[in-house]
This record gives structure tokens, sequence and C-alpha cells, in this order.
């Protein structure tokens, strides 16, 4: 009985252990296949040139810079709004239905296929609205997909400000957003950002939303303006490895590779942020 | 300068509050548009036609149905696959693995989470799908299987960080009192801890199902788009086509407001629908459960 007990618990183990092994290793595999498939193709003329001979040779950099924009013009719209509305719910809402409410539909955005986006994209900003497809269209887009993220993350930051400074603030007579706008955000601030960067990760790797609100199969020149139409780095890699037929290996690889380095780089970023704030926090 | 103070509080705390309101309108937004451009399929479309088996929309044939199974087969081995690997994972995290380990399996398991589905589905073109072919002797790699293998990859993350916080939760004293009553750490693992947050798991299960039955890069490049009914398991081993992906790979060539138009948004109404019943049952057990500890708390 006790050896069959203890086998159990070592066959269990081992189980879950293998498990384990099993989930992570591809991880790791992953990456570095790419790294040295696609290695060789970085170049300065890679990472700063226009694409030619139908995309089989030169560059990639209109590619890069689009998904810069896009980006970008994602930060500008989600992150006030979800910062705004993460302080609501941390530091104004009551608990009650409406509240609820509120929940359920940030949990509801967070799980919206990436391609209905991208249909209410097209719908709403490029059809409705009447902004085209441009790079206008794809941010707002990505930025509402990336909102819950941002809320919930920021959210959580919020509360993790132990209520004592409140309470002290507010005993010191300052009003209630004097109290948020100079004790909790600051104290918030790092996993604020940390929140904010992993939307914008999430949001710079995403293809589905963009696909029929912004992305260019191909374009000769950089973007002039918000409401034209920008290559970037997902859906060109989708394009290259799909519709472009005789693509080289290295030009796709390489891709791929700029792809998950602007992309890992930002989570890194994330977890520097995260970890840095934890070690110098005092309370 | 009291009263100017005053009234900045007053803006900027309205503002607050307007962009507190914006998930629900942007969920309402979301659904009234797809709901206005997707249910004129209703009057364009026979019902008999629409949940039909054809869906060849050049010769205007709009049946669902093909799409609706490919979506399923290739969900069900995505979950055959991230539902095992997914627990076995949050187990290992948080009851088993030793904190170095711990230290770098989460961030591994998020690295996977980060990495864009698009890299996945290009290795999968590259990689996999030549690999599966000649392995499993079939006439082409991009199959429903090849799909499932790299959307189970793309599930487990949500499915470990769920989990793992479900079981994260399960009070110390739970442990100590099976462990004092004898019990080996697996027994407690196994009949103690799993049970006690066996409502998170279930939520980490459905939320991971979710994610797979709306990824869309992934599907569309390694299934091999063949828009086919799919009646037994056996249809893993051959091309099919998800509803995800037909979107995708349709809406850049039709017409706007033409009936394809007006189908590809019914079937994005469909997904929508999907995922609301998804999250929102998710959310439900979550609160149920949060209810439960309460009382057992007080």
């Amino acid at each position: 009985m006790k050896l069959n007990r203890n086998l159990s618990q070592r066959l269990g183990f081992g189980l879950i252990s293998l498990m384990a092994t099993l989930t992570v290793i591809p991880i790791i595999v992953v990456v570095i296949y790419i790294i040295t498939q696609g290695g060789g193709a970085i170049s300065l003329q890679f990472l700063s040139g226009f694409p030619h001979d139908g995309m089989r040779q030169g560059g990639i950099m209109p590619a890069i810079v689009g998904t810069f924009y896009l980006t970008l013009g994602t930060a500008i719209f989600s992150v006030p709004l979800g910062v705004a509305a993460a302080i609501y719910l941390a530091e104004y809402a009551a608990d009650n239905w409406l509240t609820r409410t509120i929940r359920i539909a940030i949990i509801n955005l967070s799980g919206i296929p990436s391609v209905v986006y991208g249909l209410f994209g097209l719908g709403l900003f490029v059809l409705f609205l009447k902004f085209g497809t441009s790079i206008l269209s794809a941010s707002l887009t990505l930025s509402i997909m990336t909102l819950p993220v941002i809320i919930s993350t920021s959210e959580e930051a919020l509360r993790a400000v132990p209520q004592a400074f409140r309470t002290v603030s507010i005993s010191l007579g300052a009003t209630r957003w004097q109290t948020i706008r100079r004790i909790v955000l600051p104290e918030a601030l790092p996993g604020i950002i940390t929140g904010v960067i992993l939307g914008l990760e999430r949001a710079a790797g995403e293809t589905a939303p963009i696909l029929f609100t912004g992305a260019a199969f191909f374009l000769p020149r950089l973007p002039n303006s918000v409401f034209d139409a920008t290559m970037a780095l997902p859906y060109h890699l989708f394009v290259i490895s799909t519709q472009v037929p005789e693509m080289p290996f290295q030009i796709q690889y390489g891709t791929a590779l700029v792809l998950i380095a602007f992309v890992l780089g930002m989570n890194l970023i994330a977890t520097v942020v995260r970890s840095r704030a934890r070690a110098r926090r005092q309370w | 300068m009291e009263s100017n103070l005053g009234w900045k509080e007053y803006l900027i705390t309205r503002a607050i509050r307007v962009a507190g309101y914006s998930a629900i309108v942007f969920v309402t937004l979301i659904f009234y548009f797809l709901l206005r451009e997707g249910l004129p399929t209703l009057a364009e479309v026979k019902l008999t036609e629409l949940f039909a088996l054809r869906w060849y929309p050049i010769e205007k044939y709009f049946g669902i149905l093909p799409l609706i199974s490919g979506s399923l087969i290739v969900t069900l081995g995505a979950a055959l696959i991230a539902i095992p690997f997914g627990i076995g994972t949050a187990v290992f995290i948080s009851e088993i693995a030793p904190r170095w380990a711990r230290e770098i399996l989460k961030p591994l398991v998020e690295l996977l989470g980060g990495l864009p589905s698009v890299v996945l589905g290009f290795l999968g073109i590259l990689v996999l799908a030549p690999k599966l072919r000649l392995l499993l002797n079939l006439p082409t790699g991009l199959t429903a299987l090849t799909g499932s293998l790299l959307l189970g990859a793309i599930a487990v993350p949500t499915v470990v960080s769920v989990a793992e916080d479900a079981l994260d939760s399960v009070p110390r004293s739970y442990r100590e009192g099976a462990w004092a009553l004898g019990a080996t750490r697996w027994q407690t693992i196994w009949r103690v801890t799993l049970p006690a947050a066996r409502s998170g798991v279930l939520t980490a299960v459905m939320l991971g199902v979710g994610r797979a039955i709306g990824e869309t890069m992934t599907v569309m490049m390694v299934t091999g788009n063949a828009p086919v009914l799919v009646t037994s398991l056996g249809g893993l081993f051959s091309p099919v086509r998800t509803m995800t992906a037909t979107i995708a790979a349709e809406m850049g060539e039709v017409a706007n407001g033409s009936v394809h138009y007006h189908t590809l948004f019914f079937i994005g109404m469909v997904l929508f629908i999907i995922s609301l019943i998804v999250n929102v049952t998710a959310s439900a057990v979550v609160f149920r459960s949060q209810k439960r500890a309460e009382r057992v708390l007080s």
C-alpha cells in the first residue's frame, strides 16, 4: 500500500513534469530556430531598404515603419482611454450592477475574435465614418482590441496602492483627483506601463484586425498621412509566406525574426519595468 | 482659485466616468455593426440555403455548415492538446516545480502567449506541415490536424495562466490539512487542490477554447482552406476551412453591400455570439465561486 502510494506519486509527478517540459521545449526550439534561420538575412540594407522584384529582394523597412506607426497610433487612442477607465473602476466605481456590467463588457471585449474586430473596424471606421483603409482606421480598431488588456492591468496596479496612501492624502486636504494625480498614479505607474506595453505588444503582432482596415499588400513609398494605408510586419509576413510564389526562405525567416524581435523586445521592456519597480517598492 | 479647482476636478471626474463606461459602449457598437451588416443576410439567403452543406460564394452557394464544422473539428483538436498540457503545466508551476524552475517556466509560457499567430502559421507552413505530411503519409500537410496542433499551442498560455491563478488561490490550509491526514503530495494535488480549484480550472478551459475558436491567421495559413463538411474525426487529416479563416480570406475581395459581404458579417455575428456565451459563462463561474469562497471564509 505504502509502495503503491509512493509509486503513484512518482508516476504522477513524472507525468506532470513531462507535460510541462513538452510544453516549454517547443517554445525554446521555435525561437532559436527563427533566430538561426533568419539571422543571416538581417543586414542594414534589409532593415532600411524597400522591397523590390515582387518583394523577393530588398528590405522590409516600410513594414517596420508601418508597424511602428500602427503601434504608436494604437497607443495614442488606447492609453488615455484605458488608463482613465481603470482609474474609474479602481477609484470611483461603486459596487453595483453598472460596474458589474462594465466588467462583463471588458471580459467580452477581451474574448472577441481578432477577425471580428477587423469586421467591426471595416463597418465603423472604414465605411461608416469614411476614414478609408488607413492607418487611422487600423489604429482605432487595434485600440479597442487593446483596451481590455490596458484596463485590467492598470486597474490591478492602481488597486495595489495601499488604501492608507489615499486616506492620508485626503486627510491633508487634497481633493480626490489631486490624490489620484499626485499620490496614486505615480505609485501605480510602473504597473500601468507594464500593462500598456503588454497590450501594445499584442496589437503590434496582430494581423486579422488590420487586414481590411489599413494593411497594404505592397507600397513603393512610406505613408504620407494617417489616411494612407500602410505595410505592416505581421501582414507582410503573411503575404510573403502565402501569396508570393518562390519567395526566398531567408527573407521570410528574416521578416519573422524582425517581427518577434519587435514583439519580444517590448515584452522584455515590460518585464524589466515590472521587476525594477518590485525591487524598489517600499510597501 | 478655489472655484477654478472645483471646475477642473468636476470636468476630470466626468471624463474619467465616461471613459469607464467606454467598454460597454464598444461592445454595444461592435454588436450593432455586426447586426447591421450581417442581418440582411437573412432576407437575402433562405435559411435552408444558409444552413446548407455547400460554401461556394461565386456560384451563390452560401451554406455555412462546412465552415462551422471546420471550426469545430480544429477547435476540438486544439482543446485535446491545450487542456491536458495547459492544466499539467499549471499544476507543475504551482504545485511541484522548485522556485528556480518556476522562474524559468512562467516567462517562457508568457513568451509563447506573446508570439504573433502569423509567426506560428508561417512555421506551420514551412516546418510542421511538410513533417506531418511525410509522417502520416498524407497528400497534403495543410490539414485540420496541423491547425489543431498550432491552435493548441496558442491556447496553452491562456489555460496555464488562468488555471495557475485558480490553483494559487486555493488556501494553503487545504493542502496542509491533507498532508496532516497522511496524504502524499500527489494525492493532495489530485484529490484536494485540483477539485478545490475546479471552477477556476473550468474557466481556464473555457477561455482557452474560446481563444482557439476565434484564432484566425494561423488556421487560415495551415488548414488548407477547403470548405468541406467534416462528418467524422477522420476529417482531422484533410483540409478544412474555419469560420474565422473564411472571413479573413474573402472579405478583402467582396463588393461592399453584396450578399457575400453580408454573409461574412453574419458569420462574424455568429462568432461574436459564441465568444459572448463563452465569456459570460466563464465569468459567471468565477463570480459564483468567489461567492462560495466568501461564504466559506465568513
